[in-house]
């Protein structure tokens, strides 16, 4: 009987990878073609890289929020470190490397990575504390990223780096044929950009694939154990802190690829735009998005970051608007009778196929 | 004396700090939900305080009761018309909520008052104290708004423990159900709670723009998220937690100011707020929680 | 099936938009014959920065109104498309693309200079000629399509250590500037190095953030020890009020200097003038001059707007929207002509053209794209402008 039911659990689980993946895929599929067409509306071409990058956050957010069940307050932290150390490392070495693909594909990487340690180390008081003492911690981590790093001054010249937190003794030490990379509050500025629609689909297709492999492994399991109960989980040798310095750590990863695509689509872009505003607008995705659903965070990314924009046409009113219609969103889903209504429905519609209780993917 | 003085503005922000942490702890306390709209209640307190007293001729105080009252309107109204719905979804789904509440308080300010950065006028004059030759200037805002934070923080303290509604909050935050089957009237519980935790902002809002007189239709968010930091510091649900919590926050920002660097001073009190933390991982006066499996 | 039902949520609020759309796109204008040059901008029009990007808007459509009810340029009507970006490059990005779509055929970049960077990333690419208002790093017009209106943030740095040095006001100065905004941290490096080169002795350099900016006594108190003799504040208005406000109760006694951001001060809803009194700043615009083009801009835009609105964003708008028509005659630039090639016109003719309007006389323009003009530096007096 166990056995059985294990494998209906495996079986429904890849068929429910496998829709994300189709979804995934008929999105993408969906915006390559209407671009080839040249019918696209610049407004949408311009979207889809920053759709890709706010999906990448929202899945990797969901990893911390949904599957670890721990409220991050600063995934933008760590989407202003890779952004940042990405578009350093791209302007310190466009002329060394000048194949596109290969230096962005480092910057990726160095971006991707330095996150990760910066995920790690954060992750180690975050241990100690629970719900909104660890929210507030991540948030302030991200304020002290946003503040140290509006005030950084950084430059290369033939003497090599130079770095400084005070623009004038900055400006002092770099030498005639410097050119600076990270000039304070105006943030970084001529970044190449080297992203690109496939670029940014392939990223959000690994970071997808990616987060329900771990979902579905042994560690998926072991993790969503401690969400679930960690005083059980500890109880049955699973070690707590291993696998949240293992959550955090991937998703820090992957905020920091996201925060190099970012960096690479824009012309400019300093530290104050990724305070806890940005953090808090991508944890309304995972939680609009379903919390645990890797899918919904895709979905409710593309099309909440791309709300607002459609608002345009409503002018002034664009923002009133965005903010009805969350608090509207928010309520109807969670309303009991339209809940049953739909549930009946759905019902009907599966007729004989019994409603599965486990589909969180 | 510099000492003095910074320790004395420090005390002054921390205060206004104080009331606003008030009103986010106790509903966390009741609703365990993080009121993320609560600094905009501020905000409009402060611009229906503004209406009264440039648009109409009545004294500093009469505008002030207006704009607590309306305040206490406006917060039971957004807990029935946006939480109540969700009384018993999760604790994040209401948090998105008072997000978008906040964003629609904002964007409707704007639309009514304009963008344009508002004087408001010190409701307690302009007037300051000298101490020591000179060498340390206090406003009698500041004086003003020490003065009324303590005192209601003393007020809520005795309400909340003494009257039979207070205890009924504290029955409430204690144990939803149980209150209940004690006949306690939860919804109204909770509605009592926003009420009071309105006001509050409506008077924090009065004083920090009587001491820092600009007005915007932003100017609720910076001491929200402030105060937010503040109450979990003090212990989030503690309320004696949130008076020093946010006390203490205004304190070493101002210290840190002026000891260390205005630059860096954001990344000093994030910094030392993390170090407390570890220290002591639910606040300084929370609760420990004790978990069962 | 919990995923199910918030997607099907979602869905439904955007079917709500869409029907919304629909009702909207039923009340358009229906196009007339007449050409019609659309002109772009993207600015702050909510949020923190909004006063400013809605006195950009507002200032830029009062010109074309004007132009517009004059027979507009070359036979051309003008119509100014303004784009919400909160001073975000994001924003600015993503509006600039609304507006292409919309059909702009040249813009006015961006209100800030960040926002205004990232536009003209996007500007670049397109040969769309840009024309800003108010935004004063030198990255922001960082290209040869690209013009402003404002001066730039190391100019008026050193021309405020310029004045202050030659005019004696001071030896020993102060600077309070706002380390989280670009524009504050641009003239204030340009300063500081000015500054220390024409020998005055900056005795205290305080700073502050968007997190911090309520409470000043800190940074109030150390320029007071300093025992500077003048406190320069390259920040915007609002700040600049908390500061004012804050020194008198300290009892800091000193001159206050500040940029073109202090402008609008005197304009703020039930401002105390008094406490402005004697405070001086380099501006482009004064809403006091006699000279019948600012008396005529500050009556029509007073009429039409709240006062709020009226400082030197708007007068930099206003002024773009006719020097944007004194260039558009001089190249001769027709309706039929496409983006890319109104820019190529556009750019030399900007070089080539004398504007005289109410935030500067016989301004002209590098290929750099800086105006070249003289900066008017101002003395509040019983609660008004005075030239000095």
């Amino acid at each position: 009987m166990s056995l059985f039911k294990s494998n209906k659990k495996i079986v429904s689980n890849t068929k429910n990878n496998l829709i994300t993946y189709a979804i995934l895929l008929g999105f993408f599929a969906f915006a390559f073609i209407w671009a080839q067409t040249g019918e696209m509306p610049r407004k949408i071409q311009n979207l889809l890289i920053p759709l890709c990058v706010y999906s990448i956050l929202a899945v990797s957010l969901n990893l911390v929020v949904g599957v670890l069940g721990d409220l991050s307050l600063g995934h933008a932290g760590f989407m202003c470190i890779g952004a940042y150390t990405g578009a350093v490392f791209t302007n310190i070495f466009e002329t060394v490397i000048p194949n596109d693909f290969i230096r962005f594909g480092l910057a990726l990487i160095i971006g991707g990575l330095f996150a990760a340690i910066f995920g790690f180390i954060i992750c180690i008081p975050v241990l100690r504390l629970k719900g909104d003492y660890l929210a507030i911690v991540t948030l302030a981590f991200g304020e002290i990223i946003k503040n140290i790093l509006n005030i950084v001054y950084l430059g290369v010249d033939s003497e090599g780096l130079k770095a400084s937190i005070d623009g004038t003794s900055y400006n002092a030490m770099l030498l005639e044929d410097g050119k600076t990379i990270i000039k304070g509050a105006m943030g970084i500025t001529g970044t190449s950009r080297d992203a690109n629609f496939i670029i940014a689909f392939v990223l959000l297709f690994v970071t997808v694939m990616a987060s329900l492999n771990l979902i579905n492994s042994r560690t998926g399991r072991a993790v969503m154990a401690i969400r679930d109960n960690s005083i059980a989980a500890q109880t049955i040798g699973i070690n707590i802190s291993k696998y949240k310095l293992i959550v955090f750590t991937i998703a820090s990863f992957f905020a920091g690829i996201a925060g190099v695509l970012f960096s690479h689509n824009m012309n400019s872009f300093s530290a104050s735009g990724f305070d806890y505003n940005t953090s808090i607008l991508i944890l309304v995705y995972v939680v609009l998005g379903g919390i645990g659903s890797i899918r919904g965070s895709v979905i409710a990314a593309i099309l909440l970051y791309a709300l607002p924009e459609l608002l345009r046409e409503v002018g002034e009113y664009r923002m009133l608007f965005y903010a009805i219609l969350l608090i509207v969103m928010m309520i109807v889903n969670n309303n009991e009778k339209i809940n049953d209504m739909k549930k009946s429905f759905m019902m009907k519609f599966k007729k004989n196929k019994t409603v599965s209780e486990g589909g969180k993917n | 004396m510099e000492f003095l003085s910074t320790i004395i503005s420090g005390i002054s922000l921390g205060s206004i700090y104080a009331l606003i942490a008030l009103g986010y702890t106790m509903v966390y306390g009741i609703a365990k939900m993080l009121n993320f709209a609560h600094g905009d209640v501020i905000m409009v307190g402060a611009f229906m305080m503004f209406t009264a007293l440039t648009k109409t001729s009545l004294p500093p105080i009469a505008c002030i009761i207006v704009g607590t009252i309306i305040c206490t309107v406006l917060g039971m109204l957004i807990e029935k018309i946006a939480y109540k719905p969700l009384r018993s979804a999760t604790s994040l789904s209401v948090l998105i909520t008072a997000i978008g509440v906040s964003y629609f308080l904002q964007n409707s300010a704007q639309l009514i008052f304009g963008a344009g950065t508002k004087q408001f006028t010190p409701l307690f004059g302009n007037g300051s104290v000298s101490l020591f030759d000179g060498q340390v200037v206090i406003s009698h805002n500041t004086i003003v708004t020490i003065i009324i934070s303590v005192v209601l923080m003393i007020v809520l303290t005795l309400f909340i423990n003494k009257t039979k509604t207070g205890r009924a909050m504290l029955a409430v935050s204690e144990d939803k159900g149980a209150a209940q089957l004690m006949g306690i009237n939860v919804n109204k519980t909770i509605s009592i709670t926003f009420a009071i935790g309105s006001a509050l902002a409506a008077i924090a809002g009065a004083l920090l723009c009587s001491s820092y007189p600009i007005l915007s239709p932003t100017t609720g968010a910076m001491p929200g998220i402030k105060a937010f930091t503040a109450a979990v510091f003090g212990g989030i649900g503690s309320i004696p937690g949130a008076m020093i919590g946010g006390i203490l926050l205004g304190v070493i920002e101002n210290l840190s100011k002026v000891y260390i660097s205005t630059q860096l001073s954001d990344a000093i009190v994030f910094g030392i707020l993390i170090i407390i933390l570890l220290v002591k991982p639910t606040g300084i006066l929370g609760k420990k929680i004790s978990e069962k499996v | 099936m919990k995923n199910l039902k918030k997607v099907l949520a979602v869905v439904m609020a955007v079917a709500l938009i869409v029907t919304c759309f629909a009702a909207c796109g039923g009340n358009e204008k229906p196009n007339t014959d007449e050409a019609v040059l659309k002109i772009g901008v993207t600015g702050p029009l909510t949020g923190d920065y909004a006063q400013y990007g809605l006195a950009v808007k507002y200032g830029a459509e009062l010109a074309a109104a004007e132009i517009n009810a004059a027979g507009g340029i070359n036979g051309m009507k003008i119509e100014i498309l303004a784009e919400d970006d909160v001073a975000a490059p994001e924003g600015a990005q993503n509006g600039y693309n609304a507006l292409i779509d919309d059909g702009m055929k040249l813009s006015l970049g961006s209100v800030t200079s960040g926002a205004c960077a990232a536009f003209l990333g996007e500007a670049k690419k397109d040969n769309m000629f840009m024309l800003t208002a108010s935004a004063t790093a030198v990255e922001a017009i960082d290209g040869d399509n690209a013009f402003r209106v404002c001066f730039s943030d190391p100019a008026q740095g050193t021309v405020s250590a310029d004045y202050i040095a030659d005019n004696k006001l001071a030896s020993k100065v102060a600077v309070i500037y706002d380390s989280s905004d670009a524009y504050s941290t641009g003239i204030y490096e340009k300063f500081d190095a000015q500054a220390k080169a024409k020998g005055l002795n900056v005795v205290a350099t305080e700073s502050f953030t968007k997190n911090t900016k309520t409470d000043f006594s800190a940074q109030i108190q150390a320029v007071k020890t300093s025992g500077a003799e003048l406190l320069f504040l390259p920040i915007y208005y609002s700040e600049a009020s908390l500061i004012l406000s804050q020194a008198k109760t300290a009892g800091l006694d000193v001159i206050f200097f500040g940029c073109d951001g202090l402008d609008g001060i005197l304009g703020m809803d039930n401002f105390d003038k008094s406490l402005a009194e004697g405070v001086m700043l380099l501006t482009p615009f004064t809403p006091t001059a006699k000279d019948e083009r600012t008396q005529n801009f500050v009556k029509s835009f007073t009429a039409k707007y709240d006062k709020a609105y009226l400082n030197q964003f708007g007068a930099d708008a206003y002024d773009a929207i006719y020097i944007i028509k004194a260039a558009i005659e001089k190249a001769n630039v027709t309706a039929d002509m496409d983006a890319s090639a109104i820019c190529d016109a556009l750019k030399v003719a900007m070089t080539q053209i004398t504007f005289t309007g109410v935030t500067g006389t016989d301004i002209t323009w590098g290929a750099d794209g800086e105006p070249v003009k003289k900066p008017i530096a101002v003395k509040i007096v019983n609660g008004e402008y005075v030239v000095m």
